[in-house]
Order: structure tokens, then sequence, then C-alpha cells
């Protein structure tokens, strides 16, 4: 207990904080921030499995996460037959193309390893299957794309409860992981860091511009929620009872009967957002308490001993016989597979996915701002890191309002240099990031709460 | 007869010169305007990697701190009524913007970098100091010029204008040359033979090039590595403001599009031997040149070229224009694969 103070004071004044935030400016605020901390946790898990654990650089976060987001798209989106009619065969038939293209290739590789001209024939048939693929496709593309342009023009999902897609995300953004871990893993650490940063670009641009599959830059929007709606809760008379019992302090106060009435509409309006939101909070706290336990029983067990030995002396690890490619691989794949889930969970969030919205600055810098700050190798930290940092975030601009009009309290309203700086407030939130960045690595290295080794 | 020939080889050579001109105007001049620009900041991209040994993830960040200067020098020289005719103002405002960076870049090594230099940290922790300078560099960019899109070009637009050509040659295509391409392409030209000279010649230059080989031999001999650091952040300044002032100048200063061109500039710097300047240097052009050739739709050069019963169908284009960016990235990742130390062998400067 006396070994966790820190954990649970830390967490406490976090709390405390986004309580703060609902008592100052409101309970539908303070639960929105709940929901984004609670997913930037999730994915500051699975940066901190892929850095913390193995010492892997991964700039590639935002690409897992768009992945993702497109799971939840292709997983919840009602189907559109006109489309697949128009062109679902053909696409099928592409994707066949491809794995056999995959298969056909791994096979020249494995066996015939001694064939003198084999990288032509490679080349060969990755020249003429993607001629084959461009034919295909390119007739089909354009007949989706047709199919009702404003509403559709896209093959749809399976339209099926969208909390599935966090398991489709998962295995969407472990896939790619799998793919370039195979390619990826052998560079050396700051190499690895911009070839995946670059990739997940890659993955972006894909998304955003097929637009078949994904409807790009259009976004798709409307997707199905698995808690309730704000209207349908409205209507419903268990819910008014509830508000009504909730604020019967408040509501006894008001003598007349129609004004009564009136507040009570009022209360239940609010009481709505706040209601979904707190299910959003649920079901996201489920799952990082269930990452978390999974997470820390990994951490601790052999297999975690194993990763911290890889990573603080690779050569030594590597002698005992332990396979470090293998290991780093798995742990690329597992990291990035629990980004995946948060990004399904951000877009579940959201009800709709925009491609366009997809940028390394938030998606990719800001979780490794959260994993460094909060502490690297420890759970606890890398979550209270997601915690404090997407809350600075969001409550930079407040700050920095304050700070502005406090230092600069001496000068005129109507002054320029003043007007200047109040309408530059949202920026100020790079430099609050920035600045605490620094001075976490410079003065805290190892974060807010930094790792801990069990000694057996 | 030979009248009817004439006509048929002189149409011939009409199609043929029409052709060039097309790949001439719409590949090769801004291919080489842009390539000379990612240049730019690949050779520092590359310095710094060969000599203070980190990926530098402030790098479009600080090119667009230069240009921010240099705009605002621009903004001032033109309120006193100072100018260059028909040469754009920033010419004079880029020295000015130069100095400021050079200043803001020698703080932060001194208050950032220099700690972990000292304590002989790891890469990884240097690079991840340099995205905290990134995110300060940002909110200071923003804060004082503000994220809009923003033009300061002034002077005359067109050294060839496209309408002009075509009256002098009789052709059907245009070719159009900007001012702010040739200005580019003489910058690149002129600061890169010194950057040259300098590593190559200097005494200075040439102790930087023995420390990014092997430090330890360097410090030896004798070799003052405050001073190789200190100039290594001065030519990074110096070419992070150029390439950054010229790039605005062609086509327009975005805080947040010189933070994405990061990106081709590390593939630039990557592909061309991290380290090694000069391969850095046609790095810029190998990026540039690929993403233009292969998202180029060349339906009309071979209407040109082909007899008028082959004309193709198609755009025959090769990946749509989206994919610029993924291009160069796509590059990147074939090099890394298979020649991880860049085509021109990089880490020895």
């Amino acid at each position: 207990m006396r070994n966790n103070l820190d954990i649970i004071a830390a967490y406490s004044i976090m709390l405390g904080l986004i309580i703060l935030v609902g008592f100052l400016q409101s309970w539908s605020i303070a639960l929105s921030i709940l929901c984004l901390c609670l997913i930037s946790a999730v994915m500051t898990i699975g940066a901190n499995i892929q850095w913390g654990y193995a010492g892997l650089i991964n700039f590639g976060i935002m690409g897992y996460t768009a992945l993702g987001g497109l799971a939840a798209v292709l997983v919840s989106a009602p189907p559109v037959e006109e489309a697949w009619r128009a062109g679902g065969l053909n696409i099928l038939l592409c994707a066949f193309i491809i794995f056999s293209m995959i298969f056909i290739i791994r096979l020249i590789i494995k066996k015939f390893s001694k064939l003198k001209n084999r990288n032509y024939i490679i080349a060969a048939i990755i020249i003429v299957g993607l001629i084959l693929l461009r034919l295909i496709s390119a007739p089909a593309i354009e007949s989706i794309e047709a199919v009702n342009p404003a509403t559709t023009g896209f093959l749809g999902g399976m339209g099926l409860p969208i909390i599935f897609s966090w398991i489709v995300g998962a295995f969407f953004a472990g896939g790619l992981a799998y793919v370039i871990g195979k390619i990826a893993l052998g560079l050396r650490a700051d190499y690895l860091a911009i070839a995946t940063l670059l990739i997940s670009e890659i993955v972006i641009a894909v998304i955003k511009h097929e637009d078949w599959l994904s409807r790009g830059v259009k976004n798709v929007i409307g997707l199905k929620r698995p808690v309730p709606y704000e209207i349908d809760l409205q209507g419903k008379e268990w819910f008014i009872n509830l508000v009504q019992k909730f604020h019967q302090g408040s509501l006894n106060l008001i003598s007349d009967n129609l004004e009564k009435q009136q507040a009570l509409k009022q209360l239940v309006i609010e009481s709505s957002t706040v209601f979904v939101k707190l299910c959003f909070a649920g079901l996201f706290t489920a799952v990082v308490i269930v990452l978390l336990i999974i997470t820390q029983k990994a951490l601790y067990s052999p297999w975690g001993r194993m990763m911290r030995a890889i990573r603080d002396n690779e050569e030594a690890a590597n002698a005992m016989g332990k396979n470090v490619v293998k290991q780093h691989l798995l742990i690329f794949v597992l990291g990035s597979a629990i980004v995946g889930i948060a990004g399904a969970m951000l877009v579940t969030y959201d009800g709709l996915f925009t491609p366009g919205s997809y940028r390394p600055m938030r998606y990719t810098f800001l979780i490794w701002v959260m994993v460094i700050v909060g502490g690297s190798g420890n759970n606890f930290g890398a979550i209270l890191g997601g915690f404090a940092v997407w809350f600075l975030w969001i409550e930079a601009a407040p700050i920095a309002l304050f700070l502005i009009n406090f230092f600069t309290s001496g000068l005129e309203e109507t002054n320029a240099l003043k007007v200047h700086l109040i309408d530059s407030i949202p920026y100020f939130r790079f430099l609050m990031m920035g600045v605490g960045l620094l001075l976490i690595m410079r003065y805290k290295p190892k974060g807010i709460l930094p790792e801990k080794i069990k000694r057996v | 007869m030979t009248k009817e020939l004439e006509a048929l080889f002189w149409e011939l050579k009409m199609d043929l010169l029409n052709a060039i001109i097309l790949l001439l105007n719409y590949i090769f001049v801004p291919a080489l305007s842009y390539g000379s620009q990612l240049a730019l900041g690949a050779i520092f991209v590359s310095l710094i990697y060969g000599i203070l040994r980190f990926a530098y993830f402030t790098a479009g960040d600080l090119m667009s701190f230069g240009t921010m200067f240099t705009i605002l020098f621009t903004w001032y020289f033109q309120s006193l009524g100072i100018g260059l005719g028909f040469l754009p103002t920033a010419l004079i405002a880029i020295p000015f913007g130069i100095i400021v960076t050079i200043f803001y870049v020698l703080l932060k090594d001194k208050l950032v970098f220099s700690y972990y230099r000292t304590k002989k940290s790891p890469p990884v922790m240097l690079a991840m100091v340099s995205i905290g300078t990134m995110f300060v560099t940002q909110a200071i960019v923003r804060i004082i010029i503000g994220p809009f899109d923003r033009r300061f070009f002034d002077g005359e637009k067109f050294i060839i204008k496209a309408n002009e050509f075509k009256e002098m040659t009789g052709l059907n295509e245009g070719l159009a040359i900007k001012s702010t391409q040739v200005i580019t392409l003489f910058v690149t030209i002129i600061v890169v033979s010194i950057l040259f000279w300098f590593l190559n010649k200097t005494k200075t230059g040439k102790s930087m090039r023995a420390y990014s080989d092997n430090e330890d031999l360097a410090l030896l001999s004798g070799i003052d590595p405050k001073k190789v650091v200190m100039t290594t952040w001065v030519i990074a300044a110096i070419l992070a403001t150029i390439g950054g002032a010229l790039y605005g100048l062609d086509k327009s200063f975005k805080p947040f599009t010189y933070f994405n061109n990061m990106l081709p500039i590390f593939a630039a710097a990557i592909v061309g031997g991290i380290g090694n300047p000069f391969g850095a240097f046609l790095g810029g052009y190998v990026i540039a040149f690929s993403e233009i050739l292969l998202t180029y739709a060349y339906k009309k050069f071979f209407i040109y070229l082909l007899p008028e019963n082959l004309e193709p169908e198609g755009l025959l284009q090769l990946l749509s224009t989206d994919y610029k960016f993924a291009v160069s990235f796509s590059i990147l990742v074939v090099v890394l694969l298979f020649r991880p130390s860049g085509i021109f062998k990089g880490k020895v400067l």
C-alpha cells in the first residue's frame, strides 16, 4: 500500500481536477474530457508496451488509430447493396489477386532461394499484378463511387453493432503492424521512428483517397452508438423519474407548477447528455481496466522480465537464447493492436469518421508526450500521462487566457499586443506541451510515475 | 513529293518539340525548384544527423520560423518603401531572418540540447527532445504570425509567360518560368557551392567532417567540439531560413505545410544517405522528381508522340496526385529495406 501511495495521490489529484471542471464549467464538459482521457489512456497503454517494455519507437500511432476508425466504419455502417452489385465482384477479385501475389512471392522466396534471377521474376510478378489490379479495379471503383455519391458512394460496412469493431480494429492494426514490423523492425531506433512516421502517412493517404472503401474526405457520419441516444432518453418515463428524484431538492423550491415542469424539462435535456457520456465513460473505463490488468500481469510475468532484459541489453538477452527479433515483432503487433482498439473507440464516441482529421501532431506526437510525461515502462504512469496531458491540452486555453490577463493586466483592453495574444490563445497549448515535455525530460526523465521493478 | 515529305517531317518535329516543352513545363521546371527547396532542408538535417547524431524533428518548423522572420522583415522593408524592383523584397529580408534564426537555434542549443550532449544521452533521447522543441517552435510561429496562408512575393512574377513563349516559338505548348523558380535554382547553386567549399577546403569544415567521422579521434587531435557544434547549428539556421523562404516565395507560407514538409525532407536525407550532405542534396531532387514523374498524367504527352489512331483513352497517370507524399515515402521505405545506408552511402560526411 505504501509503495503505491504516489500512484493513489496522482490519480486522486487527476480525478479532483476533472471534478473541479464539472463544478466550474459543466458536467458535460468534464465527462467528455474524461471520455477522451480514457481513450488516450488506451493509446498510451499501447505505446507504452512498445516503448516502455521493449524500447521500440513507434511514430506510426496515427496510422493504427485511423485503421481502428476504419474498422468501426466497416463493421457498423449499413452495407450499400447497390454498390456491391456495381463493383463488389471486381473488388473481391482484386483482393484475391493481391493474396495470390503475396502467396506466390513468398513461395518463390522460400522454395527457390537459389534461383539466379529470382529478383527479376518477383519484380515481373509485381508489375503484372499491379497492371491487372489497375485494369480490374478502375471501372469497379468508378461505378461504386457513382452510386449515390452524396450519401454513400462506398461499399458500406456490415451493419453489425459498433462494439465489435473494437476487436476488429485491434486485428486491423495488428495486421498492419505485422507487415511493418516484418520490414522495418531491423532498422536502428531513429530510422524506425522515421520509417513508421512515414508509413503512417501512407496509411492516412490511402484512407483519405480510396473513396470506395472509406468515403475518403467526404467522411462517414451517423454511425450507430452502443449507448442510448439523448432524444430517446428524453421521452423515457423512467429517465424523467430518475432526473426528478435526483433533483428533488431544487425542484421542490419552485412553487409554480408550470415553472416546475419547465425546469424539469430543462433538467431532463441536460441530464440526458450527461447520462449518455456517463454510459460511454463506463464502457471506456471497463476497457481501460481490462487492459490494465492484462498488461500489468504481463509486465510482471516471466515474459515481461524477458522483455525488459531485451530492452536493457539486447546482446545479452540474445546470448541467453531469447529470440529478440520474434519478441520485438510480437510486442510491436500487440502494442499496435491496442492502439487500434483506441482508434475504434474514438470513432464510436464521435459517431463519425473523418479521415482528414488524422494529423501526426495530435495522434502521434501528443501520445508520445503522454507516455514520456506519465512514465514509460509503468502502466499506471502511462495512463496518468494520458489523463494529465489530455486535460492540459483541453484546458490550456482557459489557463492561457488567465495567464495573459494576469501578465498584461497593466495594459489597456484595446492594446494591440494584448488583443493579438488573446487571439492566439489556441496555440498556447503547443507551447505548454513543448515546455512541459522539455521540463519533464530534463528534471524527471523517467516521468511522473517512474518504472518500478519488483524484486522477486 | 519532297514537299509533302518535308511537311510531314516538320509536323513530326513540331510534335516532338511540343511534347518536350510539355514535359519541361509540367515536370522538369517545377521538380527542379521543389527539389532545390527540399535539398536545402535535407542537407541541414543530414548535417545535424552526422555531427550531433540525432534525428532533428524540428526541421520543418525551424524552416517556418526562419521564413516567418523573413516575412516580418519583408513587411517592414515594404512599409519603409525599400524594394528590389523586379526582384522580391524578401531577398533583402532573408539575411535578417537568418540572423534571428541563428540566435534562436543557438539559444535552443544552450538551453536544451547541450545538457543532453554533455551527458552523452542516447540519440533517441535527443530525438524526443527535438520533438519538445518542435512543439515550442510551432507555438512561437503560430502565436506570432498565426496559422494562416500568407503570400509575401512581390516584383515580377514570370520570366517567360506561357503565351509569350507560344508566340515566340509558334509551338502549341507554352513554357512558363516563374521568377521564383529561377531565383530558387540560382540561390541553391550559390549556397550549396559555398557550403561544399566550406566543408571540403576550410579548416573548420574539415574538422566538422573529422568530428562526424570519428568523434573520439577528432577530440584527440585537438578539435574543439563546441566550435564544431556551433558551426553546425549556424549552417542549419542559414539553410533552413533560405530553403523555407524560397519555398514560401514559390508557393506560400503556411506553418502546417512546413511541418508536413519535414517528411519529404527526411525522406530526401535518408534516400541520399543520412549524414552525407552531398547525398542529401541529390536526394532532394530524387524525391521531387519521382513525386512529380509518378503522379503526372501523360495523356497529352502521348497524344503528341503517337499517331492519331493510337491516341490513349485514359489519363495515363500512374498514381493519382493525392498520393504525392506517399510516393516519396514508398521510395524511402524501399531504400531503407535494400540499402539502409542510402543511395550515396551515408554516415561518412
